[in-house]
């Protein structure tokens, strides 16, 4: 009898130690992983924070847009203000972007115009395309703003711009009023705009908008010229 | 927005090239840079140091000294510099401002100097910036204290009170016993008594010597009449003293409820029990029961001793950290309880009979007194009795040192995360006005703009300057590029959050739509902060201009009342609707110490830009002086409104 009790107990006890072994190893181990996890992140923001970039010569700058050198120097000056590491990246500007449109949420249309001014596609946009952007559309001819409009609105660049690549403009274009307008926003109402815009854009009714369609049709409304012209006294 | 992404405008301006082919409506006239300077440096000499900037660096914040014409008494002429005889250490922190946006407060400034320093310069304080705000609030806090010390002393000193009524005197005397002698004799009687009471207490048990014929006898019972004297004494000085606290207590509820008190009943009740009952051999175990709650008196000294009332309050805000102590140790007993129940069960006349039994022994084992009652007999048990008293060591030994470290870490942190809670809510209160802010801003410099456009056109320059002067480039450029979007998609701002308004108590703007319908459709509720300012036999309806994008609003404004006061900044909203009517305005003095003298209005003063609009920088600017375009007769009739500018401008008709 004292043998078999003395058996089981002895099983007990074994599994009450490994039990506790158990614990304080998944203990210490939860510990470390904490800790250590912390490092990692604070090592991975550190790297990000220490690419730099710097851009062309002024002159060279002055050669390949049509800003003027004080122009140029202003610019620069505003740029490096908002972004000391010399690029922007997509969550950069739309937080800059986003300050201009307090009421509305103006991070999809911030996108796309990233994209936009993002022409070698890299990810971030650095002072020169920054500027070359500006100065197609602040300096470039009608023609040349009407280009630059049409490569925003046609977001896979494919060169024709479809309903829902106009639908989602369209959207984000209503998302900067914000919620309190009036009249308040319809549902239906980026939709609608989009369909006077293809009826008005859309000559031979493909569905699609290519840019010698568009480039006629906007040449022919005197709205949108007139329109254009505001971007000459921008700066 | 930030004073930084002014920069940015053009861009912004430029990124609405997507707006226009979309656009059904033509777009609003971009504002023209009249007087377009190039940007200068300026030198500002401050007490010979001297720092350069920029002209418009300095004009972001036009509501400050050196943003606004006030520097220019602070120009010299012979050396072509603004001088000024101050700090220049501190002025370093209030130029930064200027170019980044963000106020710091130096940690070596004294404040008093630092917030003259803000004074003088027109900045206040409460746009320092979320890194430094915790440390100005708490040196603030801290001189303000030794503000009211110093008043303090000086009113003991001087002596001349104001005249309290008894009972007040009698509540500072409680409180504060070196208010006078009467209340420091007052306090240590009662002091001397406690004392007393206690000692009593304590030597009423200790055997006193035999009484011949029967066994020793405790004090207590030996000389009980004189006991039953010396506690008397002291259970009634102990009333004596409650009562008058509880006649001279400013709010006797509160003063009820408190520990202090509870105390106090606590303390001299069981004599009264004791009086009341009856020598009843049933109730007297209960009464001696009772008795055990007069040690309570010690409590009393607390008020006496600074030390055990702080020594209450942190182990009160310790709580959590010994409740969490308490939890770890219980799971420990329990676990080693079990174990040491289960290994001792197999052995004969083992003291270990039940778990709970061997929670003693856990304890004692743990905190590494080792009694001895209960000790182990199986290998077993041996065994992890010592694992007990291993990991007993650990686990008291260890965490002790570090809850007292803990108690000032989590003391100061509680109190910083109560802070920074109520500064992010603050904060983010900040963040909506502004935000409502420049949206309020730019609804009012749309009305400006449209009297402007309606003027520009058979007016001249000085008018257009005049009505401008109050906005500068950079807002007046951002309006339009907000005026842009509006004409894009054919719908108009209106302002935020009806909540927030009701919040902040700003006024509303009418928007520039039919007042009367909207009013009854939606924003009821929220309009209410607006009703005094507006004359409800206001009647004309004026039809003005349509807008285009498929649908015709009728626009329509009140023509307010002569009577609407004009001191009221509240009511400049209104008044920016007023139109190029005749109409007997009085003059408005927009000036910038105006703006500073709506302190009541609990908005944080760095959001005036609320109540007075054309902040887009969030500290506002003199508002638009409209005063001008008041006076001036309007310009007559529609038919003037150059065909360009048809369909979005206001047509003006003077009835």
């Amino acid at each position: 009898m004292e043998r078999t009790s003395l058996h089981n107990d002895s099983l007990l006890y074994a599994s009450l130690i490994a039990i506790l072994l158990l614990i304080s190893y998944w203990f210490t181990t939860r510990c470390f992983k904490i800790i250590s996890g912390i490092e990692d992140s604070v090592e991975d923001e550190f790297e990000l924070s220490t690419v730099c970039h710097r851009p062309e010569g002024l002159e060279q700058l002055q050669e390949q847009t049509k800003f003027t050198r004080k122009e140029l120097q202003v610019l620069y000056r505003g740029f490096k203000n908002e972004c000391p590491s010399g690029i922007v990246n997509e969550e950069n500007f739309k937080q800059i972007y986003s300050q201009f449109f307090p009421q509305g949420d103006s991070s999809t249309y911030a996108t796309f115009l990233f994209n936009a001014f993002d022409t070698d596609h890299d990810g971030s946009v650095s002072f020169e395309d920054f500027v070359s952007g500006l100065s197609t559309i602040l300096r470039g001819t009608i023609d040349d703003r009407l280009n630059w409009a049409f490569n925003l609105y046609d977001l896979n660049k494919d060169g024709c711009i479809t309903k829902e690549e106009m639908l989602d403009i369209m959207k984000s274009i209503y998302d900067m009023m914000g919620k309190y307008t009036y009249p308040a926003m319809r549902e239906e109402a980026p939709r609608e705009h989009v369909e006077n815009f293809f009826q008005k854009m859309d000559r031979n009714k493909d569905g699609v908008v290519t840019i010698e369609e568009f480039l006629e049709s906007c040449q022919k409304d005197e709205n949108i010229m007139r329109s254009m012209q505001l971007f000459d006294s921008v700066i | 927005m930030a004073a930084g992404v002014a920069a940015w405008l053009p861009f912004a301006r430029a990124a609405a090239i997507g707006w226009m082919p979309v656009a059904n409506c033509p777009m609003p006239l971009a504002p023209t840079e009249k007087n377009k300077r190039q940007d200068e440096l300026i030198i500002l000499n401050v007490s010979g140091r001297r720092f350069q900037t920029w002209r418009t660096t300095l004009e972001r914040y036009p509501d400050t000294l050196l943003g606004s014409t006030e520097k220019e008494f602070f120009f010299n002429e012979d050396t072509k510099e603004y001088f000024f005889d101050r700090d220049p250490e501190v002025f370093r922190c209030i130029l930064n401002f200027y170019r980044t946006g963000k106020l710091h407060y130096p940690r070596y400034e004294c404040i008093s100097a630092y917030d003259e320093e803000l004074a003088f310069y027109g900045i206040l304080p409460e746009i320092i910036g979320d890194c430094c705000y915790e440390e100005y609030k708490d040196r603030k806090r801290e001189n303000a204290e030794r503000l009211m010390d110093d008043n303090d002393s000086e009113n003991n000193q001087e002596g001349s009170m104001p005249s309290l009524s008894f009972r007040q005197t009698m509540w500072r005397a409680f409180e504060n016993p070196h208010t006078s002698t009467l209340a420091l004799v007052f306090y240590y009687v009662t002091g001397f008594f406690i004392a007393v009471s206690v000692i009593t207490n304590v030597v009423e048990t200790v055997p006193c010597g035999t009484v011949p014929g029967s066994k020793e006898l405790p004090c207590g019972e030996r000389y009980a009449v004189a006991f039953f004297c010396l506690d008397t004494a002291c259970v009634m000085i102990f009333t004596v003293e409650y009562l008058l606290r509880l006649f001279a207590a400013p709010s006797r509820y509160r003063f009820i409820r408190s520990v202090m008190s509870i105390i106090d009943v606590v303390a001299i009740m069981p004599y009264y029990i004791g009086l009341v009952m009856t020598n009843n051999e049933d109730v007297s175990g209960a009464f001696v029961t009772l008795r055990v709650f007069r040690v309570f008196r010690i409590f009393k000294f607390s008020r006496h001793s600074q030390g055990l009332r702080i020594l209450g309050y942190t182990l009160k805000s310790c709580a959590s950290e010994l409740g969490f102590l308490l939890f770890s140790l219980t799971m420990a007993i329990i676990i080693f309880a079990t174990v040491m129940f289960y290994a001792e069960k197999g052995s004969s006349a083992s003291k270990f009979t039940s778990i709970p039994a061997s929670f003693w022994y856990t304890i004692v084992t743990m905190t590494t007194l080792g009694y001895g009652d209960m000790v182990p007999k199986t290998i077993a048990g041996k065994i992890f009795g010592s694992i007990c008293s291993l990991s007993g060591v650990l686990v008291i030994a260890l965490p002790v040192p570090v809850i007292v470290s803990n108690f000032s870490r989590i003391y100061h942190q509680n109190q910083r995360a109560d802070k920074r809670r109520a500064q992010k809510k603050a904060r983010l209160a900040r963040i909506r006005v502004a935000k409502t802010g420049s949206s309020n801003a730019y609804l009012h410099s749309k009305r400006n703009g449209l009297l402007n456009e309606a003027l520009e056109l058979p007016g001249s320059t000085e008018e257009e300057q005049h009505m401008t002067k109050g906005t500068s480039l950079i807002e007046s450029q951002h309006h339009h590029l907000l005026h842009c979007l509006e004409k894009t998609t054919g719908l108009s701002y209106l302002v935020d959050d009806p909540l927030l308004s009701v919040r902040t108590s700003t006024i509303k703007n009418h928007e520039f739509i039919d007042e009367q319908l909207f009013e009854q459709n939606c924003l009821e509720g929220s309009m209410q902060n607006y009703p005094s300012s507006r004359s409800p036999s206001l009647a004309s309806a004026r039809g003005l201009g349509t807008s285009c994008c498929s649908r015709r609003h009728k626009k329509s404004t009140h023509l307010p009342n002569s009577s609407v006061p004009a001191t009221r900044l509240r009511s400049m909203q209104e008044l920016s609707t007023i139109h190029i009517q005749c109409s007997e305005q009085p003059s408005l003095s927009a000036s910038r110490s105006s703006l500073n003298m709506k302190a009541d209005d609990g908005l944080r003063p760095n959001c005036k830009g609320a109540q007075i609009t054309t902040a887009i920088i969030s500290i506002p600017t003199p508002p638009a002086l409209t005063p001008e375009a008041e006076s001036r007769p309007g310009p007559g009739s529609p038919a003037t409104n150059a065909p360009g500018a048809a369909a979005s401008v206001v047509k003006v008709s003077a009835l």
